[in-house]
């Protein structure tokens, strides 16, 4: 039977934990080999455990330095191959407002969630040039409508929204696409760390159409279809995985 | 191939162009499928090719009319059994300006493709709830998400149908029916392709990708919307356009 990602090498940073872990068990269960980093071990370790080191190559890496970009794309090539897919997957999301955050907050908001997906899309360039590829870069509701008291959050992720569309432009000649998954509320170590509810419970859904948080499995469906051949017309675009949230 | 096994799918406009190509990717991942149309087309052909215990066809209906739909909708409880996928695909395009356009003519395509998917949904809605929810596909267009010249109804017509997914979005999350849209960009179809009117289509050198979209790419993108791996997507478009709407 072939499977959905055949063929298929990705990269993908913040695979230690949440959505990330996620992501690197779906598209290695279609059959895809994954070079994965993150600041932290987490799960990483156990994960190559379980998947396997013919599938799952986890290293320590940083996306806001560009040298750890090349050194992950470089052990990824000579451990696997050519990546042909990029899923720019890590992120922070701290609860700090216009007025109060400061600007070294700020910043780092953005050296992680923006410029690190930055840098990520050029340092797989030479690499997704080569056979052609897939770039998904995480976005969230967050970047297509506002929330308050998450704003460095916000400028991120629509700075992410951004560039997906402009690289989607610029890259189209070298058979590269480049789409953004618009995750809502995901029940994922991240989010319940910052609800404000007694051990980390997740807070209440009645705010939602589908009254439930999604499931990381949920998004993870979204990033195998833009990895996969199935998407080859998709760029530019965003896949919203929100259960009607933003239809309101 | 089994993404979308034990769904049943009713498709409108299965007779040519993008619906062909819905028909079979469905089917091909494990679904049975209800077509129709208001000619013959493809269809009888298509039986042969699928086989009836999958695919079905009825010709000489219309998604205008609302008895028509009772009709499919019968016709898929008593073949296959309640419809858990309905894709709102059939369209037509006409060269409109806000200016000239009769009212006749601006009337005929917003019945096909508004009308026509409002229809489309009400009818499946009720076998849906009973069966513990759904997933209903409206074929939109990039002429929903931005417009374009010499296309004024299309463009009212697909932003009617853009607002409508999102509106039955929020009153069908209840019972679990989801609702999407998908938005293609130019794709090679009889529509695109038989036509001469202004405002058809922009060449495929106009665009990112330099070609138009098959229309089997347009069929992965409701494959994804029927299966449950599209779980948490309503309200939602999908956009199928090469980067077009990026710039």
């Amino acid at each position: 039977m072939t499977q959905r990602l055949d063929g298929k090498i990705a990269v993908i940073s913040g695979g230690a934990s949440g959505m990330g872990v996620s992501h690197t068990r779906r598209m290695i269960h279609e059959g895809a080999k994954v070079v994965s980093f993150d600041l932290n071990k987490g799960a990483g370790p156990s994960l190559v455990e379980e998947l396997g080191q013919d599938k799952l190559l986890f290293l320590r890496g940083d996306v806001r330095n560009a040298d750890d970009w090349d050194r992950v794309v470089a052990a990824g090539r000579q451990h696997f191959g050519i990546p042909n897919v990029l899923v720019n997957n890590a992120g922070i999301s701290p609860l700090q407002s216009l007025e109060k955050v400061t600007e070294e907050d700020y910043r780092r908001v953005i050296d992680i969630n923006q410029v690190g997906t930055f840098l990520g899309m050029r340092a797989l360039i030479p690499s997704l040039r080569e056979n052609g590829g897939s770039i998904i870069n995480i976005a969230s509701t967050a970047a297509l409508v506002a929330f308050a008291d998450i704003f460095p959050y916000v400028a991120s992720k629509w700075a992410v929204r951004g560039m997906t569309k402009a690289a989607a432009l610029e890259l189209a000649s070298y058979g590269i696409r480049v789409n953004s998954v618009c995750p809502g509320d995901t029940d994922t170590p991240m989010i319940r760390s910052i609800a404000d509810t007694p051990s980390g419970a997740l807070p209440p859904a009645d705010d939602l159409p589908f009254k439930r948080w999604a499931q990381p499995e949920e998004v993870s469906a979204a990033v195998v279809f833009l990895a996969s051949n199935e998407s080859s017309y998709m760029s530019g675009s965003e896949i919203v995985v929100d259960g009607a949230f933003t239809a309101q | 191939m089994d993404r979308v096994r034990d769904k049943v799918a009713i498709v409108s406009g299965a007779a040519s162009g993008m619906g062909v190509e819905h028909v079979r990717a469905l089917i091909r991942e494990g679904a049975v499928v209800v077509g129709f149309d208001l000619t013959e087309g493809q269809g009888p052909m298509l039986v042969e090719e699928l086989g009836s215990n999958r695919f079905q066809f009825l010709a000489g209906r219309s998604v205008t009319s609302a008895s028509d739909w009772a009709e499919v909708v019968k016709h898929c409880q008593s073949t296959f059994g309640p419809p858990t996928v309905l894709v709102n695909n059939a369209g037509i395009f006409r060269s409109t300006r806000v200016e000239s356009v009769s009212e006749d003519a601006y009337r005929s395509v917003i019945d096909v493709n508004q009308v026509g998917p409002f229809l489309g949904m009400q009818s499946v809605i009720a076998a849906m709830r009973y069966s513990g929810g759904g997933s209903i596909i409206n074929i939109c267009s990039t002429s929903g998400l931005v417009a374009f010249e010499d296309n004024f109804a299309y463009v009212a017509s697909k932003w009617a149908v853009r607002g409508m997914t999102k509106a039955a979005a929020l009153e069908l999350a209840a019972d679990s029916i989801r609702v999407n849209a998908v938005c293609p960009g130019e794709t090679e179809t009889p529509m695109l392709l038989n036509s001469n009117e202004p405002g058809t289509a922009l060449p495929p050198e106009s665009f990112p990708f330099g070609r138009w979209a098959k229309p089997e790419e347009i069929a992965s993108a409701v494959v994804f919307l029927a299966s449950d791996e599209s779980s948490y997507m309503s309200g939602s478009e999908l956009v199928v356009d090469g980067a077009y709407t990026a710039a």
